[in-house]
């Protein structure tokens, strides 16, 4: 006997404990199966593009703290690599390591998150995320001790840092290198081979090379695929020519991989920080600027590798204080498109790890 | 030990109180139904705290403890602060069922409490089928649950109602499976008389029986990585998405109140119940409770969640072949007489047999991870 069901709709979100922010989908389920989903944004839009054609060149370096608030460090690299780009500006090159430094340091914490908060999507209640947490809380102390801040940075200027590193960052930045990897064997020996994590993670919403690069998804999500593409090494800014480090891949681009990803990169990251940190020269950490920035006309497009992908800012000058647009290319926008192709078919549990694996910052989808 | 035909007064047995007393068996029924509710209610309070404190120090924070001394009055706290909540029933719930739904559940979770010795002796009633009464009245839980997730009229309850009629339905098979091995041991279905016939626990006879109920128990009353019908991070809160203030609160003591219920029954079914050296029998059963209910807030701040059909699966093709097998090899050594002649024999025999049951299946046979199963 067949029995008739028919689809119904569940609205998940704005309000939902895995929306990682004000994020909406609307679900089209046949019992517990995902039949189609449509994303819904919009929800913490605050205009960041428009201000910023009303702020000068450095007053809008707040502003992009708040895009990815979990990456601010990368937010303002990317922004201040497109003024200088814009203003050709030279920067020092104490300033530049201290930068790839940051950037990196950013990077773990934000992966940090993005690994402790899919964990915690696939039900380990909140053990792998707090454990997560305590080291993000070393790295954002590093932070502190450079910016006073401790989420959102506004570290990084125009032409260099806004200041040179205190005297008691880098031993104790050396202290946290020392402890990282063995915090990061910790996190592996906890869940990397569980049972239940494999089962629920491997072969989950797979999303093939192909689909990545038509998509246009980019950062761990796409390496996840097998893709190897990353834009230190493919475009290389600012230093990173100068390191040595590698572009790990996985295979399938399932869930699973891209937790993997997440774990490996992190572990490239602390390689480049032990390199830029034994080659960290002194100097000068910010070029000599007029207080104002006025970039001739013209426009100029920078991206860097953030910590969710591709980060691009898009900045057009008529040759006055404030940009005439200024357009960013937000990585977890970009990524999230994917999402649709890979949760078809799939049921609720994993439309949630999907979502939680594909890791989005809403501040930076709505702008 | 109550024998003979199916009456009140034959499944009634009185310790505490003198049954030559005035009205006996009325002041044995009064006295126990105070200790029982009594005994729930600390309990609960004691593994609220137990969990959260748990909890905290295994996920590098500290947990509560600003209300009262080492954070004791937490529990007292939050349910102070939970009653002062205003009731929200949604417009468009079914009323009589949204209101019924957390009675429905809490009172079987209390009433289980009835034939669970807590000395020899020492319990409300003792009847000679104790064991199949626990799990007769422990499944009538689940309709008060499923009235909460149909009576919200809210999607996420639903879901969450449906699972967990799909998991109780399942994990009741294993569970009871695996209690059989016991019965078949002890000799008897009163849990009293299976206390005092675990002159060794019967974890030790029982190691494979011992694992599959702990499994089934966690399933049956929703506890982590079985705790799907409430999993916060997919479906917000489950059933009981749509209630508040004391309703919730019910709720909320149901769930704990279930899980002091399992951690009882494994205690008197594998661990020897009030049995121990010592101290006195009601604080070893207190010790024993609390130590099985310390593992399960173990594994739920360790592993991750499963998802529905590998829940089924998991049910089905591992844990129901491993219960039969435990069952037929316990029967065999039950009828060869190993329990009483060669006990120690039987003990090595079935740790061995255990890991290699085990380990096989487990390779060969079933796998969490193998592809996706339609449900």
């Amino acid at each position: 006997m067949a029995v008739r069901t028919e689809p119904f709709v569940l609205n998940m979100g704005p309000v939902h404990p895995s929306t990682h922010g004000v994020f909406r989908m609307r679900a089209t389920l046949d019992g517990e199966v995902v039949i189609d989903i449509e994303p819904v944004f919009g929800y913490l839009h605050r205009g960041i593009e428009k201000l910023a054609e009303q702020r000068t060149y450095t007053g809008i370096t707040p502003l992009t703290d708040r895009l990815d608030y979990i990456s601010s460090m990368s937010n303002n690299l990317a922004y201040c690599l497109a003024v200088e780009k814009l203003a050709g500006i030279k920067v020092p090159e104490r300033a530049e390591y201290i930068r790839v430094i940051m950037a990196e340091l950013q990077r773990i914490a934000a992966l940090l998150i993005a690994v402790g908060a899919f964990l915690n999507d696939c039900g380990a209640y909140f053990t792998p995320f707090l454990y997560m947490f305590r080291e993000r809380e070393r790295i954002v102390d590093l932070f502190e001790m450079v910016s006073g801040q401790r989420l959102t940075y506004n570290y990084m200027r125009a032409g260099g840092v806004s200041q040179d590193l205190p005297e008691e960052f880098m031993p104790a930045l050396r202290k946290f290198m020392d402890m990282m990897p063995r915090f990061m064997d910790e996190y592996d020996r906890l869940l990397m081979q569980n049972e239940i994590l494999i089962a629920r993670a491997k072969g989950v919403g797979i999303l093939t090379g192909e689909q990545a690069i038509n998509c246009s998804v980019s950062g761990p999500v796409l390496r996840a695929s097998g893709v190897n593409w990353d834009i230190r090494k493919a475009d290389p800014y600012s230093i990173y020519d100068q390191f040595d480090f590698d572009i790990p891949t996985q295979a399938t681009g399932d869930c699973y991989d891209r937790y993997r990803q997440r774990v490996e990169e992190m572990r490239q990251s602390l390689r480049i920080i032990r390199q830029a940190m034994e080659q960290l020269p002194s100097g000068p950490v910010r070029a000599e600027l007029p207080q104002l920035i006025r970039p001739p006309t013209g426009e100029a497009y920078a991206r860097i590798e953030a910590p969710k992908g591709e980060l691009g800012f898009y900045l057009v000058s008529d040759n006055s204080i404030a940009p005439y647009r200024c357009h960013i290319r937000p990585p977890s926008l970009i990524n999230l498109t994917a999402l649709r192709d890979m949760v078809r078919g799939w049921k609720v549990a994993d439309l949630i790890i999907i979502f939680g694996s594909i890791d989005i910052t809403v501040g930076e989808i709505d702008r | 030990m109550a024998t003979g035909e199916l009456s009140i007064y034959n499944l009634v047995k009185f310790q505490a109180i003198p049954p030559d007393w005035p009205g006996g068996f009325w002041w044995h029924w009064l006295f126990f139904t105070v200790v029982v509710i009594g005994f729930v209610l600390t309990m609960v309070m004691g593994v609220i705290y137990i969990e959260r404190r748990g909890m905290g120090r295994m996920q590098s924070r500290l947990g509560p403890n600003r209300t009262g001394p080492f954070g004791l009055l937490q529990p007292v706290a939050d349910a102070i602060k939970v009653l002062l909540k205003e009731n929200i029933v949604p417009v468009a719930a079914d009323k009589i069922v949204h209101w019924l739904a957390p009675v429905i559940a809490f009172a079987p979770a209390l009433m289980i409490f009835a034939v669970i010795p807590f000395e020899n002796g020492a319990l409300l009633a003792d009847l000679n089928i104790g064991i199949l009464y626990v799990v007769a009245i422990s499944s009538v839980s689940t309709v008060g649950i499923f009235m909460a997730g149909w009576g919200s009229s809210n999607k996420y309850s639903l879901l969450g109602a449906m699972r967990n009629v799909a998991a109780v339905v399942s994990y009741e098979i294993p569970l009871v499976l695996a209690i059989v091995g016991v019965v078949l041991i002890a000799g008897s279905l009163s849990l009293n008389q299976m206390v005092v016939a675990q002159d060794i626990p019967f974890i030790l006879l029982q190691p494979l029986g011992f694992l599959l109920f702990f499994t089934a128990g966690c399933a049956e009353i929703n506890r982590s990585p079985f705790d799907l019908m409430e999993a916060d991070s997919e479906i917000v809160a489950g059933f009981h998405t749509e209630y508040s203030g004391m309703k919730f609160a019910m709720f909320y003591l149901v769930e704990y109140a279930e899980a002091v219920a399992i951690s009882a029954i494994i205690t008197t079914l594998f661990l020897g119940g009030w049995r121990g050296p010592l101290l006195p029998p009601w604080l070893w059963f207190i010790v024993k409770v609390m130590l099985v209910f310390f593992a399960m807030v173990w594994t739920r701040t360790t592993l991750p969640r499963i998802r529905i059909d590998q829940l089924m699966a998991f049910a089905w093709k591992f844990l129901l072949p491993m219960s039969l097998l435990n069952l037929f090899i316990t029967a065999l050594q039950v009828l060869a007489d190993w329990p009483t002649q060669l006990i120690w024999a039987m003990i090595i025999v079935n740790f061995a047999v255990m890991a290699i049951i085990i380990l096989i299946w487990s390779r060969f046979f079933f796998r969490l991870g193998w592809g996706r199963i339609e449900v």
